[in-house]
Formats: C-alpha cells, sequence, structure tokens
C-alpha cells in the first residue's frame, strides 16, 4: 500500500537512534517503555552503519544519538566517525554522567558535532533524588569540559512539578554554565512519565508562572543562549503536530532494531513496527504497514477528517490516542475539539486538587521494569 | 534592526552550511535543528566568508548573477540571518 492515496512520501530528515536502553540513570519521566527491560537485545555495530548510511541515502541529515545513554555503547566513537563521514550533523543525547575529558575528546575527533547534556535540577539535592544516582556535581563539570572543546553545548532540563518551582535557578544555572542553548522540555506524558504522571504534572498556574519566568529570560538572553521551550500539551487546547506528521521527517530506530514513526509506536495495538534486522531502510520508509498507517489524512475521523486545522496538527499524536483513549485513530484528546477532551480534563483537575502529588515516585530500572512488564495490565483512560 | 555599512559577515562557526543530495537545496544545520534554505539565501551565505561588508556582497551577487538592484533583498536577508544567529557581524578590517 506504499504510497496509497494521493500523499506523496516526503524523505525522513531526521534519524533519532536509540542506541540501547541501558543508562546509570533512573529518572521518573523517563520517555522510553515502560517494559524497555523486555527488549534488551541490542543491535551490533554492522547494523548500526549500515541503518546510517540506509537512512542517509534516503535524506537523513539530522541524527540523534539517544537511549538510554548511548555512552554505555563501546562502539559510539565508531558510530560517530561513520555518521559525520556520510554527512550528518550528529547530537549525542546524553545524561552526561561518566563522561570523561578524554571521551569528549575522541567524540570531537570522530566527528561528534554536538553535546546535549541534561540536568534534573539546579539543586544538587534534587537533581541527585530524581537522577536515583549521584551526578550533580559530574554533570556541571561535564558542562564546561563541552564548552572548553568547542561544542554548541545545549542543557536539557525536563519540567515537572518536583521541579517547576525552580524555572528562574534553573535559567540561571544555564547562564551560568554559558549553555548555547536551553531545552525546557515540559514532560510529555509516554512511558515512565504517563506511569508517574500524578506526582509530575504541574498544576496550570505553576505552569503560567513558569512559562512566564521562561519567556521573560528568553528575550532578555536573545543572541547570547537560545531557549527551547516545550509545551506541556496538556494545557493547551490543541495538539501537537507530533513528528511534524507521521512517516513524513522523523525515523526512531529502538535498540533492539525496531524502527518506530512515533517514539511510542512499538506500544500501538497490531501496528506490527518493521525491525532493522529483516527490512532495510527504505523499504520500512517507502513500503511498510506501519510507517504507511497514519500518513497523509485518509485514516482521520471526524473531528479531524473535516477540520480546518487538520494539515498543521495531524490529529495530533497517535500514541497519546490510544493511550488515553484506547483508540488510535482517535483524535488526541488534548485537542479541545475532541469528544475525549473531558480525560485530559480530569487529570488537570486531579493536579490541581493535588491529592496523590506526594506518592512515591516509580524510578525507571531494570528491577521496576521487570516487575511492571508482569504484572501490568493494559489500561486506558486519565484516571 | 539596521545593518551597520561597516560590519563584514561571516557564517556562524557553530553552524554548519551543507548541499543536500537528496532534497536537491542547501540546508544549516545546528544543534537539532534543520532549517532548508532558498537557493538565493545560500548564495548569499555562501559569500559571507568574513571579508565583506553589505556593499562588497551585493556587489559580488550582482556581478554572480550580471543583474543589479539586490541591495533591499540581500539587506532584508542579512538581517534575518543575523537575528537567527547563522551569520556573525564583526567591524571591518
Amino acid at each position: 500500500m506504499a504510497g496509497s492515496g494521493s500523499t506523496p512520501i516526503t524523505n525522513p530528515r531526521w534519524l533519532l537512534a536509540e542506541l540501547t536502553y541501558r543508562c546509570p540513570l533512573q529518572c521518573p519521566y523517563c520517555s522510553n517503555p515502560v517494559d524497555f527491560a523486555s527488549h534488551l537485545d541490542e543491535l551490533g555495530t554492522e547494523d548500526w552503519l549500515r541503518v546510517l548510511s540506509e537512512a542517509r541515502a534516503m535524506g537523513a541529515v539530522q541524527l540523534g544519538f539517544s537511549g538510554g545513554e548511548p555512552l554505555t555503547r563501546p562502539d559510539l566513537p565508531i558510530l560517530a566517525r561513520h555518521a559525520r563521514q556520510l554527512g550528518y550533523y550528529t547530537n549525542l543525547i546524553t545524561s552526561g554522567h561518566a563522561l570523561t575529558e578524554d571521551r569528549i575528546v575522541e567524540l570531537k575527533e570522530a566527528g561528534l558535532d554536538h553535546i546535549q547534556i541534561s540536568i534534573q535540577s539546579p539543586e544538587k539535592t534534587l537533581n541527585d533524588r530524581l537522577a536515583g544516582t549521584e551526578s550533580f556535581e559530574n554533570k556541571k563539570a561535564v558542562a564546561a569540559l563541552v564548552k572548553k572543546h568547542g561544542y554548541p553545548m545545549v542543557l536539557c532540563v525536563v519540567i515537572h512539578r518536583q521541579n517547576i518551582h525552580q524555572m528562574r535557578e534553573i535559567l540561571e544555572m544555564a547562564v551560568e554554565l554559558q549553555a548555547d542553548y536551553l531545552e525546557l522540555a515540559n514532560t510529555q506524558y509516554y512511558g515512565w512519565a504517563q506511569l508517574n504522571r500524578a506526582q509530575l504534572l504541574p498544576t496550570r498556574a505553576q505552569f503560567e508562572e513558569a512559562e512566564a519566568i521562561a519567556q521573560d529570560y528568553k528575550v532578555r538572553l536573545h543572541g547570547r543562549m537560545k531557549i527551547y521551550y516545550v509545551i506541556p500539551d496538556y494545557y493547551e487546547n490543541r495538539p501537537k503536530a507530533c513528528m511534524n506528521g507521521w512517516g513524513t521527517t522523523f525515523l526512531t530506530i529502538a535498540p533492539d532494531g525496531l524502527a518506530l514513526p512515533c517514539h511510542a509506536a512499538r506500544e500501538l495495538p497490531g501496528l506490527n513496527c518493521p525491525n532493522v534486522r529483516d527490512m532495510s531502510i527504505q523499504d520500512i520508509w517507502l513500503h511498510s504497514e506501519a510507517f504507511n498507517r497514519f500518513r497523509g489524512e485518509d485514516w482521520m475521523r471526524e473531528p479531524c477528517r473535516s477540520c480546518p486545522e487538520r494539515s498543521r496538527d495531524f490529529g495530533g499524536c497517535r500514541c497519546q490516542a490510544f493511550m488515553l483513549t484506547g483508540d488510535m485513530q482517535a483524535t488526541d484528546p488534548v485537542c479541545g475539539l475532541s469528544p475525549e477532551r473531558g480525560v485530559i480534563d480530569r487529570v488537570i483537575a486531579a493536579a490541581e486538587c493535588g491529592a496523590l502529588k506526594d506518592q512515591p515516585l516509580t524510578f525507571r530500572n531494570t528491577r521496576n521494569s521487570r516487575t511492571l512488564a508482569a504484572t501490568r495490565v493494559p489500561r486506558s483512560g486519565g484516571g | 534592526m539596521a545593518l551597520d555599512p561597516h560590519s563584514v559577515f561571516q557564517f556562524s562557526p557553530t553552524h554548519r552550511l551543507q548541499w543536500e543530495e537528496t532534497q536537491q537545496k542547501h540546508v544549516i544545520l545546528y544543534p537539532e535543528g534543520l532549517v532548508e534554505l532558498s537557493d538565493s539565501a545560500a548564495e548569499i551565505l555562501k559569500m559571507c566568508d568574513g571579508t565583506r561588508d553589505v556593499s562588497e556582497l551585493v556587489t559580488a551577487l550582482e556581478n554572480k548573477f550580471e543583474t543589479t538592484g539586490l541591495m533591499d533583498d540581500v539587506a532584508e536577508f542579512l538581517e534575518a540571518a543575523l537575528h537567527n544567529g547563522w551569520i556573525r557581524e564583526h567591524s571591518h578590517h
């Protein structure tokens, strides 16, 4: 059914290479699947080299090495060198934990273009608690080394109820560390974040106060530091344009070789995401059922089908629609036009009431993943 | 924001300007960012080598494409490029 209907297939431009699900950190807002411990059979070096070549030939030019913690892969410099030779712009998305100066130099020589370091909080105690690992001082030292060796330095701070009151301190920390870019990523509720949503979703008042501070700094720091502000879609009235449209731009390869049109697509029932062990990137992108499933608009139902905004937001995220309504073809319930918007409003009301905000967090680690995979029944709804 | 007539322009060292065969376009690449360029935008940026001020850029482009009257378009694009951080300006000589 390749290219079915009237939708021409565009080239992929972004490849997200999730090299591993292993990670020394245990952040409770991780977007990795909750059952990641069931998918630990990682692609080898040769497979990744082939994936990089094939995706580049298809047009991918932005490459993210992600995970898990990509630094746990000893072949990272080999992959970075190959990627650079192919003409990718290569981004390393790392916790920064245990990144040594030798490694920073080695990756620079291999041709790595940029390093993004995540920090959980500008306060040591909270940073280390959220990361589940003592890592704060090390991360700050690594940020300085990244600058020293001439990389553009991007700090990423995921924002949620436990740190949103620190927005000003987060911005001041980024200034102090001389970040070139600061990504303020309001938590997107997938994977472990969805599991911990009651403890992570801020109230509307908290979100609005933090956003005002961030926007103020954005104006004041223009030309010195670029701030990417990722909005929390629950507090919007229209859904995000997930992946810039299904199968138009983004290609994610999971550690076990599964090719995903959206980070959480592994969980969509009956989608049968293809694996790079079985198919070339070209076949996956052009011909696989999964990548064609939500291309264009033919799959849409009302209220999306006749909506004048459908070409702007593509009906939102298929994975979020499935997670929250049980139906992957439904309008993303974030949308104010969705008949199921009540799901989101109830979650927001619960955040307002705050009854569950101090419940213990479920940390992202192999033990919890195994337990959850063994006991969890698929659930829908926003309770 | 008016351009300083004495400034010279240089493509940003933290960005990369590259021809993409599959898109048949030049692109600007930077941390997690990608901008697809029109042919004319790419021609202007390729000339931003740190030696030319705005009038020298216009002259070079007008010579290359055997045309005249490019000043307004070039100045407008340079302002946008500066704002986006794609180029940097330095005082002349």
